[in-house]
């Protein structure tokens, strides 16, 4: 894949990191401009985020609604610029190339969406859909070649190729996000950010895209950073996770170590709120009190005291940092030992 | 846990009516001009016996919304209408009465929560008025005894500082506490039946936790019959004793929620229940069903499953098999469940 990707290095490869993350954050400063003719808070988005994705692993990105999941994928394909911090992709520093050699780079990183619905424009075909990523980056010269490398993306996601010059609204929601895959994987990226890829579909048409999903990263070797909220699919597809609270990691590592010792208060919650499909299994549930704060007044200290059943005074205090519990097994707490709550 | 006075004083009389508190029969659902109409609900019957809490599971698609929006009288018609089909209430069918009589039913005896919370709340009145509206409808009482009311349901829902609350406008609460607001309002005349369509789909996972434990105190406190629509299996075994399974249209299986789990007897239920991603085991492949749910209509012959049944038989495609009872706690529509050989 020598899409200009060698010439613009310049941070070191770090033997199997792929992606390396430091310090990354986002503040969103205008939010929205004027309300009621006040002027809306700045909103720290995503806050101090470190961390790598390795070459052909699958890293998971989990927490609530609004924490700065969406937004921390979207920096890492700088579809988003961040207010600070470096990302280094395949030992290039994303965040200071030139547009032209951002453009080069993006043909080796591709995003996958939650919506199949909005995000496939509805006025294109299929094979035009599929194709675009193609001709962006020079990769078919014949209108031939081109739809013999339609025809080709679109069996590997299993999709008839028959069904090429249909449009999107011809498709169920399953079909529509076999079609997002196919655009994503048209240019042999080498990461993929997939966004809630599975989170609107329906259970079985969930389990044949995780399938799909997986299938592809064995043959073709590259990584995800897998977006999701559903902790039981991040155990099936992820190798590691982290989880996010009010746009800061508060833990991350492998996914045995997360599943079987969660050691931040607010995954050990989360863990144990999943309702398992399984009447006999009836577990002792931690219901956290009150809701999410919202990012644009992040409480003092650590951000999880408002929720947090075993909150000490120190935790309003001072922000506990990221460090290691475990070998690879990092958490963001005064007390992070493995189920800090006790049951 | 104590519960005001007067809400306990208020838990629904004793049914004086012997039979299921609901009964569901035959109900065929359609859309479009008579003609060319297609069915979307076909064929379905249930009972839900007082006191019961029981679960519709299924397929995006496959008629769940429909067949409680009907118990409720609110498909919308046109382009909607009930083909065929009895729902008797208490022993009364409702599809019998007068249009003008559900409003009276409807939040009185039958009340309903929706999944969008938002979509069904007036942006520009508060929570308190809302509310009280909801009791108004129903119930005679002065405003101040009224207010006091609203107080106490708000608390019961878990709004913390309900007397100060009670002027707020619902943008100025989080999803998950409008949607405690939307339970305040439906339990507001101790309603027997309460339908919840999907009330934690919108909702993240530590405040769908805080929800399905207010649908544990309802239950317990107010002795409220439920009807739970939801498509994740894990919702439905938290709250439920008995679960109907609904594809394309049919219910498929009924039966109590550990012998479906334990035991299921339909191909589909037990493809759906293969297919589960679980929280305890990793790496082993997610099962796929393979194919893809029919479009409503299309499958005008035999088991609406047979295209994607790994057990059909040649009878399957001819002759639709109807809901037969395979134990006495256990229904399922499969003509191989039930004995049927090749
Ligand atoms: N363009 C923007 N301008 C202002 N604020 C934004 C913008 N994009 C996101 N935010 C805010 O940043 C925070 C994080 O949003 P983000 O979409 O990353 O969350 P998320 O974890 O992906 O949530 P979800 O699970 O709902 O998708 C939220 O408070 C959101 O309102
Ligand atoms: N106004 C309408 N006109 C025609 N068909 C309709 C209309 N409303 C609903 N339908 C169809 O009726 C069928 C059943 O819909 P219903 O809303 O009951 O499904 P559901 O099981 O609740 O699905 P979901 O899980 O997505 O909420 C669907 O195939 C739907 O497309
Ligand atoms: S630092 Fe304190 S408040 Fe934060 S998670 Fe740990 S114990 Fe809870
Ligand atoms: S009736 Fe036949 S096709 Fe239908 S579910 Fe049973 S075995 Fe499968
Ligand atoms: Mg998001
Ligand atoms: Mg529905």
């Amino acid at each position: 894949m020598g899409l200009g990707g060698g010439d613009v290095m310049n941070i070191a490869v770090t033997g199997d990191d792929l992606v390396v993350v430091r310090d990354v954050g986002k503040t969103f400063s205008e939010a929205g401009g004027l309300v009621f003719g006040r002027a809306q808070p700045s909103v720290r988005a995503v806050d101090g985020a470190s961390f790598e994705v390795k070459r052909g692993e699958t890293l998971a990105l989990v927490g609530e609604s609004g924490c700065g999941k969406s937004t921390l994928g979207r920096l890492l394909l700088r579809l988003i610029d961040a207010s600070e911090g470096e990302i280094a992709i395949d030992g290039v520093d994303i965040l200071r190339l030139s547009s032209n050699d951002m453009r080069q780079m993006r043909a080796r990183v591709q995003m996958i969406f939650q919506d199949p619905y909005g995000s496939l424009s509805p006025r294109r075909s299929v094979a035009k859909i599929i194709a675009e990523p193609l001709e962006i980056f020079g990769l078919v010269q014949s209108r031939k070649q081109r739809r013999d490398r339609v025809a080709e993306l679109m069996i590997q996601v299993g999709l008839s190729p028959t069904f090429m010059d249909r449009y999107p609204r011809q498709f169920s929601g399953g079909q529509r996000q076999r079609i997002g895959i196919a655009r994503a994987i048209a240019v042999d990226p080498q990461f993929i950010v997939a966004d809630e890829p599975v989170s609107a579909l329906d259970v079985s048409v969930q389990a044949q895209i995780v399938n799909l999903m997986q299938d592809l990263q064995k043959s073709r070797g590259f990584s995800y950073l897998f977006i999701a909220h559903d902790l039981s699919v991040v155990r099936h597809i992820a190798d590691r996770v982290a989880v996010m609270y009010l746009g800061r990691i508060v833990e991350i590592g492998p996914k045995r170590r997360i599943y079987d010792f969660p050691s931040h208060p607010y995954t050990q919650a989360l863990l144990s709120a999943v309702p398992e499909p399984d009447p006999e299994t009836r577990k002792s549930r931690i219901i956290l009190k009150g809701d999410v704060p919202s990012p644009a007044n992040d409480p003092t200290g650590c951000s999880f005291h408002t929720r947090c059943p075993i909150a000490q005074p120190i935790c309003r205090a001072e922000r506990p940092p990221l460090l290691e519990t475990a070998s690879g097994h990092l958490a963001a707490c005064h007390f992070a030992k493995p189920h800090p709550i006790p049951l | 846990m104590t519960i005001a006075p007067s809400l306990s004083r208020q838990q629904p009389a004793a049914s004086v009516h012997p039979g299921p508190l609901l009964k569901v029969e035959d109900l065929s659902i359609e859309f479009g001009p008579k003609g060319t109409a297609v069915r979307v609900v076909e064929g379905v019957s249930f009972t839900i016996d007082t006191g019961a809490a029981v679960g519709i599971v299924g397929e995006s698609g496959s008629g769940k919304s429909m067949t409680s929006l009907a118990v409720m009288g609110l498909i919308p018609s046109p382009p909607g209408r009930i083909a065929t089909g009895r729902i008797l209430f208490e022993g009364v069918d409702l599809l019998g009465l007068p249009r003008s009589r559900m409003p009276e039913i409807r939040g009185r005896d039958i009340a309903m929560i929706f999944q969008e919370p938002m979509s069904s709340l007036n942006p520009v009145m508060t929570i308190g008025d809302q509310i009280g509206e909801a009791i108004k409808l129903h119930q005679k009482m002065g405003r101040e005894e009224r207010r006091q009311r609203v107080v106490e349901l708000l608390k019961l829902v878990g709004i913390p500082d309900p007397e100060r609350r009670l002027g707020a406008y619902p943008h100025q609460f989080s999803g998950g506490m409008r949607q405690r607001v939307m339970i305040a309002m439906a339990v507001a005349c101790n309603p027997k039946l309460l339908i919840a369509d999907e009330p934690t789909t919108a909702l993240d996972v530590t405040i769908q936790a805080q929800v399905l434990e207010l649908m544990h105190k309802i239950r317990r406190t107010l002795n409220t019959t439920i009807l739970l629509i939801s498509h994740d299996l894990g919702v439905i075994a938290d709250i439920c004793e008995r679960v109907i399974v609904m594809y394309a249209g049919k219910v498929v299986e009924d039966a109590d929620v550990k012998t479906i789990f334990r035991s299921p007897k339909h191909p589909y239920t037990r493809g759906l229940l293969q297919s589960i991603p679980r929280l305890k085991d990793e790496n082993t492949r997610l099962y796929q069903i393979p194919g893809m749910v029919p479009l409503p209509g299309t499958i005008k012959q035999g088991c609406p499953f047979f295209p994607r049944c790994p057990d059909r038989i040649d009878k399957c495609a001819r002759e639709t098999p109807p809901l037969l009872e395979i134990t006495p706690q256990q229904k399922a529509a499969c003509w191989v469940s039930a004995g049927a050989t090749s």
